[in-house]
């Protein structure tokens, strides 16, 4: 019997992002390539322009809605455990845990198998079925939040935080800043959860997104665009209410007509105080899409991979630590990657 | 733990008043006895734990954690409690959370090289809010902007009571302050706190001007010196003896002389003075005294302490705040002749016939080196605050002097971003000819308008920057208003305005018809 290629022989790095050599493809490649697999629709990892993609379902329509209907691109929806051939790669998705539609893309090849993992995370989510760790010789894994102080609490914990803070100044609003794709309509599944049923106030962009989840049964309860409470022209209606919009639009004009905003955040950044500081943030919530460091070992440990390549962040730490528990480890500089949470 | 850590961690990012107060009335009514009481002290300062050294924690932490990934996450997160608090590994016991009053307990009961063990059992049941709570009080680095008067404000909302009434019973009751809580919660009565020498808030004057006076009749009011000095509030009963700042302070211990002197049973008010020979000693000395933790034998030979009294309010267990002023100070003058108190003094009665002799006398204040005059209506009771109609204050002029504007700050709060603190400079020779040396810092008197001029003048005239600090074109002249000149070792010109305010922004002048250091040498006593 041969012996199985070593992984680095055929899956590689190169200026446009991971490249599998036997099939010809990249995976989340960070600019416009010939044939894409894309692990999930978040910016930094589903670009536009590919001539080809493969993703799942979720995913290809989350493109659609914020990348435009791409014209001569062909498209390929794969569900979960569901096999396609590339040339001599054989590939598959399995659920990351990250956000709807997110997948890890495990590739095989003459008995190799490398999994790599886009972004994910090991706490429940009623968004997104949960990470499937798979069993490889290379696991490729993100490092967003490497550094032995994230630590991510229970979710339910941040979120009844925030819900006491609602009891305790019903004269305020809470306006809490999320990213519009994932982090949004998990915190608003996680609020429906702790019992809340009022209408929650979300900003135009989130709500596109929602109505997409929608679309695939995720059901967020009554929700209403901001702008309709500001055509009220009453800082009254927004007494009390739950406002969610992305951090970027929180110190826009349209937030100055708020009475007395608590301005919230859910991040996984919130873990430390200089963080909260520099943003101005009056109440902070650890919620966190991504792997802490507590679950990145866990999941190393999970998929028994006796390789870890690390990209995405805080590649030093997660690669001294690795090491020390015995995994061949090493980062991965992967270029074009922005910070995304 | 868990109610106060997560207090802690609110507080910490609630910038407003409103919202300070909402947190610690939330936890004040959601804690149990005796952990709230303990909170409370630790909050307003009143609690003295055992301090762990920074330097220690880190060793603590490094028995627990690889040191390059300790490294790597202090320089991410660059403070070391912080990054104790969130890097020590969780859920390493499953014992519930210490309650605070554990902590505090056994903080006095251990030795201190049982210290680190007794700590790393705590942070090995918390979780990082947690931890970081108890790292911070451990390290005594807890500052979350909690004011005594924010504190009793809260106390107050809780049982539906005036401020006033808290701060009556504050300085009787005692760690955890259990019957504090008991009483705000409506189940048992008030708490006795008669047996100890309580603080009584003031009341305080409102400021009038010559025109304002002038509608007064002046038969209805009895005039007294305002004395340049400290308001204080004298309280002894069954023994024990304490003085008090206006703002309800304990400052006993910077006056020994003045706390031996009161052999009596009873609340005065009045104003303490340093004496200086025949005279009074300058108001640095005092400051000097108040910062003070130990005094020694010479400072209370070479300035020792005396206090005008002004008012009398409990003889013995008898309340007399509801009385007049006139019966009052006929209690006051029959107290002071019964008692004959060392190093106090009744501030005298002026009489004063019309306006025009109060004139005159306002006039010789300053000369005389009182802040200025008091009148007080002879049929007022005695109202904690500053009730209308009742005492009025008639400062004597304030000093001006044309400034130069030299460096101009950033100032904080609502004015964070206007450049809104500045340093002002009179001339003076130096080894390089006439220069500008400083002579004050103010943020007081300007109006929103004026700041809004000044600080868009900052930014077109600026020459260099040093941080938050813009150094200025010396070219403005402001026209500063002050009480006094004292010597100042911070200031290289070794005198600065005391309360030292803006008066007019004289665009007309040019800096070169600024006033020189001299003029304010002339009015140092
Ligand atoms: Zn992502
Ligand atoms: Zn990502």
């Amino acid at each position: 019997m041969m012996a199985a290629p070593r992984p680095e022989n055929w899956v590689q790095l190169r200026a446009k992002g991971l490249y599998v050599l036997p099939g010809d493809f990249y995976v989340d490649p960070t600019s416009a390539v010939d044939a894409a697999i894309v692990t999930h629709g978040h910016g930094d990892h589903a670009r536009p322009g590919h001539r080809r993609v493969a993703a799942t379902l979720e995913t290809l329509e989350i493109m659609s809605a914020r990348l435009g209907a791409a014209k001569n691109q062909r498209r390929h929806h794969l569900g979960f455990g569901e096999r396609i051939q590339i040339a001599d790669v054989s590939v598959w998705l399995a659920p990351a845990g990250h956000i709807l539609g997110s997948a890890q893309v495990v590739l095989e090849h003459k008995g190799s198998r490398v999994v790599v993992s886009g972004d994910y995370k090991r706490q429940p989510d009623p968004t997104c079925p949960p990470f499937e760790p798979v069993s490889c010789d290379v696991f490729v894994t993100e490092s967003t939040f490497g550094l032995p102080v994230f630590r991510h609490p229970d979710s339910s914990g941040e979120v009844a935080k925030l819900l006491h803070s609602v009891s305790l100044f019903p004269e305020r609003c809470h306006l809490v800043g999320v990213y519009a794709l994932g982090k949004a309509q998990r915190m608003i599944a996680l609020i429906r959860e702790a019992g809340y049923d009022k209408p929650i106030y979300v900003h135009a962009t989130i709500l596109k997104l929602c109505k997409l989840y929608g679309r695939f049964g995720i059901d967020l309860g009554s929700l209403l665009p901001i702008t309709s409470g500001l055509k009220e022209q009453t800082r009254a209606a927004f007494q009390g209410q739950i406002l969610l919009a992305p951090p970027s639009t929180i110190a826009d004009h349209w937030s100055k007509c708020l009475p007395d905003p608590i301005v919230v955040m859910a991040s996984g950044w919130m873990q430390t105080k200089k963080r909260v500081k520099q943003r101005g943030v009056e109440l902070p919530l650890v919620i966190s899409d991504h792997a802490d460091w507590d679950q990145l070992y866990k999941t190393f440990e999970d998929v028994g991979a006796p390789e870890i390549w690390v990209t995405h962040g805080r590649e030093e730490a997660i690669v001294h630590q690795a090491s020390n528990l015995g995994y061949r480890a090493r980062a991965l500089q992967l270029v074009g990657c922005g910070q995304e949470n | 733990m868990k109610p106060f850590a997560d207090l802690v961690g609110r507080l910490l990012y609630s910038p407003s008043h409103n919202a300070k107060l909402a947190l610690l009335f939330d936890y004040f009514a959601r804690t149990p006895d005796p952990d709230r009481g303990l909170g409370l002290a630790i909050l307003t300062g009143n609690l003295d734990l055992k301090h762990f050294r920074l330097a220690a924690l880190r060793k603590l932490a490094e028995r627990r954690v690889d040191p390059v990934l300790f490294r790597l996450s202090y320089d991410f997160v660059g403070d070391l409690a912080e990054t104790v608090a969130l890097i020590w590994p969780d859920g390493s016991s499953n014992q519930p959370w210490p309650r605070l009053a554990d902590v505090h307990r056994q903080l006095i009961d251990a030795p201190k090289t049982d210290l680190p063990d007794l700590i790393a059992g705590w942070l090995d049941t918390l979780d990082a809010t947690g931890r970081w709570a108890l790292l911070k009080l451990l390290t005594g680095n807890m500052r979350v902007g909690i004011s005594g008067r924010l504190a009793k404000l809260a106390l107050a909302k809780m049982g539906r009571v005036e401020a006033s009434e808290v701060e009556e019973v504050w300085h009787g009751i005692k760690l955890p302050y259990e019957d504090l809580f008991g009483w705000l919660e409506g189940r048992v009565a008030r708490p006795n706190v008669d047996d100890h020498p309580l603080f009584r808030p003031l009341m305080l004057a409102n400021s009038l001007s010559e025109k304002g006076l002038r509608h007064l009749d002046l038969s209805e009011y009895a005039v007294e010196w305002k004395w340049d000095g400290v308001r204080v509030q004298l309280s002894a009963r069954a023994g024990e003896r304490r003085l008090y700042s206006r703002s309800g302070d304990d400052i006993s211990h910077a006056f020994p002389e003045i706390i031996e002197a009161m052999s009596f049973d009873g609340v005065l008010d009045g104003e303490l003075l340093l004496l200086q020979g025949r005279g009074v000693a300058s108001f640095n000395e005092l400051q000097h005294r108040l910062n003070r933790k130990r005094i020694t034998p010479r400072a209370l030979k070479e300035h020792p302490a005396h206090v005008w009294l002004y008012d009398l309010l409990f003889d013995g267990l008898e309340d007399l705040r509801g009385q007049s002023y006139e019966a009052r100070r006929g209690r006051l003058e029959a107290f002071f002749d019964r008692v004959v108190p060392e190093r106090m003094d009744l501030s005298p009665l002026i009489a004063v016939k019309g306006f025009p002799s109060l004139a005159i006398l306002h006039e010789s204040c300053r000369e005389r080196g009182l802040e200025g005059l008091m009148l007080k209506r002879r049929k007022s009771v005695y109202v904690a605050g500053r009730p209308a109609g009742s005492w009025y204050k008639w400062k004597r002029d304030p000093l001006t002097l044309d400034t130069v504007l030299m460096y101009a700050q950033r100032g904080h709060g609502a004015r964070s971003s206007l450049y809104s603190d500045f340093t002002l400079g009179a001339w003076c020779v130096g080894e390089e000819g006439r220069e500008l040396v400083p002579v004050g810092k103010t943020n007081l008197g300007f109006t929103n308008k004026e700041l809004r001029m000044l600080d868009k003048w900052v930014r077109d005239h600026t020459v260099q920057r040093f941080g938050p600090v813009r150094e200025v074109k010396k070219i403005l002249v402001i026209e500063a208003a002050f009480d006094s000149v004292c010597k100042s070792s911070r200031h290289k010109s070794g005198i600065s305005m005391r309360f030292p305010r803006l008066h007019r922004i004289r665009w007309d002048k040019s800096a070169e018809e600024a006033d020189e250091l001299g003029a304010l040498r002339s009015w140092l006593k």
